[in-house]
């Protein structure tokens, strides 16, 4: 019973940072488990595509040229659809799932009556994304390392490098979510996913695009995501694999100022 | 205030045609509120595809018509085969989500229930509404697409029209009764990803079914999606072989009637229980 | 335990709350009694330390929210007025995850969660899910988190809201039983009978300002007489019967259902209505009550 008052909450050690990220990441276990099935679906997106795509259209392109290396087609679309793939699941969890916990589940207000801070909140939601991309990555390097597809050490830096381009898009995905303001605006990021995924030469090499659009397309994050896991997988590092860290490091850390200083003027009025 | 009713003494049953007729301001209300996200998701995307593998991927294509079953192009390969795709994608996006929430959510149903309205007249208006998008979606693209060069003959297209129509009411009628019966949203994800993503990958819109091998091939010919998927492609590039085209036709006739029994057959379960 | 001095919110141009001076003492019940908009909620979020003060003073358990939420939130509980209970989580894994939100050692939790459960009479509920909860064992399950850390300060933010009568007095009896053990309870409503019920001691709120405070009885007795009676007439006809029986007591209400006469004898009133020849459809005399001194002085019913 409620009765005795002996022991009060002070008493209790203080949360540390830390211990606030395992206990948001508590929650967030306890309730994945009731969606073990979207969990496990999840993973198989992006083998679909590597099968349908790479394998079944591959069959109609001989090798492309990447680094100065021929490659078959297949092991040109596999590292593309593994950012890619870490690029979707970033969006998703940090644009819809933070949406419904923002408005509709009233969740970070819950969060927020206890000792929880919102930087603790943004953090958490944040290497939530990252456990799961880290799962899905690994194993779809697995199904690469099963079908022959790797030939290079550098390809074990290509889970870092899909953790990277998710903690990037997850951190900048999930400040544009909180100035959303009803589902609806979420065509809108539907509208930025589909051209960033079918045009980050993901699918064919950057050489389809002359001049400015080229360039265009070097200077976006999902493209220097998509190379950088190329030149992972292929074992063709150069001096642009490094720009490619920088770049999406500092995007993801501009994303999180943004995410915790919104959630302040969202949740404490 | 006086009690004179306002609405007339009506027979027993409503016709089929009142039934959806009385609908039609609701859905009316529905679609005002809704085009603005509908451009996005039946128009822009499919195009944002035409124009990635097409034309960009395509570009990388260089191949015997002979092993594009025809095409003279990648592109002129993969525009029927998409649209095709795209009609299901539609149909299932408007009967997944859009019914649970009329069961569950907003519970649009349960308030039509409480009118002269029966099972029968909801499942025919939200039909005939997802009827209306798909049509109207396929039409603009087929449109779009003319100046291309992708289309062997001026008929070809209208009736490969008919053909992106009717799988999408083959799996409209097939999802609602699916969703009809479902508990919890989380088996719209599993029918996304276990469903309607293997089908679009596999089923002869990205390439030919033969690709994949001769037991794989079988079995992709027979998703119903690769009957709209090959009937689409053959009048487009006008390489139609008519039995085979009569079979795709009964194959998801049938599967529309029957979809269309158990989709009915599910909202009445699930609203009188 | 609350110290509030000159307290202000603003939302941009508008003024939620504007000015007011607080003094709760440890063990009492206070309540917050006014209608929507009356700037209650705005001032729970402030003690609740999650809502930065535009102006004035606070201190909570004499520490200031601006530079030491956290450690005051540690030691508060939190009912807001909508349940935000965790849809995704069991009853049970309600309790414990909020728990761990505390920092409170597993074992405590766990202990803490059973006892909390047989409190909210829920333990047979313990595996359900919040979406097959009815509408008072979801608010007796977010009192019972909003207890999981034992708190100093139980803030409840319009505890009894949309519950049925029985779940009303229900959880007015657990209310009771935490004052009894010591716990200091703040309290929003608009309903009179609650706060009478519940409050030790109460502030009126409109339009942002501290229109009256003391305790129900006080108030009761400066704002308003002893009794009411209350006459319904036909439709329409309450505005122009009010002056012929103004006289009889010490003061008249007119609303639009009927007028309220206050005065120390309804009885008395009562006959005299009859012997200046009206016949009200419905009278009947009663106790006044807080939504009388609400009206008295507002001039408005605390149901809008």
């Amino acid at each position: 019973m409620a009765t005795d008052q002996a022991p009060r909450a002070a008493a209790y050690p203080h949360l540390t940072p830390g211990g606030a990220l395992a206990v948001i990441t508590l929650r967030n276990f306890t309730t994945y488990r009731r969606y073990w099935k979207l969990f496990l679906t999840g993973f198989l997106e992006p083998v679909f595509y590597l099968f349908s795509i790479g394998i079944g259209v591959g069959q109609l392109i001989d090798t492309f040229e990447f680094n100065g290396q021929q490659i078959p087609y297949a092991e040109f679309v596999a590292p593309g659809m593994l950012a890619a793939s870490a690029f979707n699941g970033a969006l998703l969890d940090s644009t819809y799932n933070v949406f419904f916990k923002l408005k509709y589940d009233k969740l970070y207000d819950q969060m927020l009556a206890t000792p929880l801070t919102t930087a603790d909140v943004a953090r958490g939601e944040i290497l939530w994304g990252q456990l799961r991309g880290a799962t899905y990555s690994g194993a779809f390097l697995l199904v690469m390392l099963a079908l022959g597809m790797i030939h290079s050490w550098w390809a074990l830096l290509a889970l870092p490098a899909a953790l990277l381009i998710g903690f990037a898009f997850s951190s900048v995905c999930m400040a544009l979510t909180t100035y959303m303001k009803s589902f609806q605006d979420f065509d809108k990021i539907t509208l930025a996913q589909l051209p960033l995924f079918l045009f980050s030469a993901t699918f064919f090499p950057i050489t389809a695009y002359d001049g400015w659009l080229r360039w265009v397309v070097e200077a976006t994050p999902l493209y220097r995501g998509v190379v950088l896991c190329r030149e992972l997988t292929t074992g063709s590092l150069t001096a642009a694999s490094a720009v490619s860290v920088v770049y999406l490091v500092v995007m993801g850390l501009i994303g999180l100022v943004v995410v915790r200083r919104r959630l302040d003027t969202l949740l404490l009025t | 205030m006086s009690a004179t009713p306002i609405a007339s003494t009506a027979p027993s049953r409503l016709s089929v045609r009142d039934g959806i007729g009385r609908q039609l301001d609701y859905w009316w209300t529905v679609y005002k509120r809704t085009w603005r996200g509908g451009i996005i998701s039946s128009f822009v995307s499919p195009l944002f595809y035409v124009v990635g593998m097409g034309v960009l991927l395509g570009g990388f294509i260089q191949v015997d018509p002979a092993r594009l079953e025809g095409a003279p192009s990648y592109l002129a390969f993969i525009v029927p085969g998409l649209v095709a795709a795209h009609a299901m994608q539609m149909a299932v996006g408007e009967t997944t989500y859009p019914v649970m929430g009329g069961i569950k959510w907003h519970k649009s149903y349960h308030a039509q229930m409480a009118t002269p309205l029966e099972v029968r007249d909801l499942v025919n208006a939200h039909l005939v509404f997802v009827l209306a998008r798909v049509a109207s979606a396929c039409a603009i693209f087929m449109l779009v697409l003319a100046p291309f060069g992708v289309f062997a003959s001026w008929w070809g297209p209208f009736l490969a029209w008919g053909a992106q129509v009717l799988v999408g009411m083959a799996f409209a009628t097939v999802v609602f009764g699916f969703s009809a019966r479902l508990r919890s949203e989380e088996g719209f994800g599993v029918l996304f990803r276990l469903g309607v993503v293997p089908l679009v990958l596999f089923s002869g819109s990205f390439f030919p079914v033969s690709n994949l091998g001769p037991l794989l091939e079988w079995v992709a010919r027979f998703t119903p999606l690769w009957h709209g998927v090959n009937l689409s492609r053959m009048l487009c590039l006008d390489t139609v072989d008519w039995p085979l085209a009569v079979l795709h036709v009964v194959v998801l006739g049938t599967i529309t009637a029957a979809g269309w029994l158990w989709a009915i057959r599910g909202l009445e379960r699930r609203l009188s229980s | 335990m609350i110290l509030a001095r000159g307290l202000r919110k603003s939302f941009g141009e508008f003024d939620a709350v504007r000015g007011i001076d607080v003094d709760v003492r440890r063990g009492e019940a206070f309540g917050f009694l006014g209608p929507n908009g009356a700037g209650k909620s705005s001032t729970m979020r402030m003690i609740a330390a999650v809502s930065p003060v535009s102006g004035g003073e606070l201190r909570i358990l004499g520490l200031d929210p601006a530079t030491d939420g956290p450690a005051i939130r540690a030691r508060l509980g939190v009912c807001p007025q909508e349940d935000t209970l965790d849809n995704e989580l069991n009853v049970r894994d309600n309790l414990y995850i909020y728990g761990r939100y505390f920092g409170i050692p597993k074992a405590v939790v766990r202990e803490r969660t059973d006892e909390l459960l047989e409190f909210a009479m829920l333990t047979d509920k313990a595996k359900a899910k919040v979406e097959e909860l009815s509408g008072g064992m979801k608010r007796r399950l977010t009192i019972a988190r909003s207890l999981i850390n034992k708190p100093d300060l139980l803030l409840l933010d319009e505890p009894t809201t949309g519950l049925d009568p029985q779940a009303r007095h229900l959880l007015w009896d657990q209310l009771f039983r935490l004052k009894q053990a010591g716990v200091t309870l703040v309290i929003t409503t608009h309903y009179m009978d609650e706060a009478e019920q519940l409050c030790d001691r109460l502030v009126v709120m409109d339009r942002g300002v501290i229109a009256a405070e003391g305790s129900p009885l006080d108030l009761i007795r400066q704002f308003s007489t002893r009794e009411v009676a209350e006459l319904r007439f036909g439709v329409g006809e309450h505005e122009s019967l009010a002056a012929k029986v103004e006289d009889l007591g010490a003061r008249v209400e007119v609303l639009p259902d009927r007028l309220l006469v206050y005065t120390d004898d309804g009885e008395e009133v009562l006959a005299k209505v009859h012997e200046r020849g009206l016949e009200p459809i419905a009278a009947l005399v009663r106790r006044s009550t807080l939504e009388d001194v609400f009206l008295r002085l507002t001039g408005r019913s605390l149901a809008d």
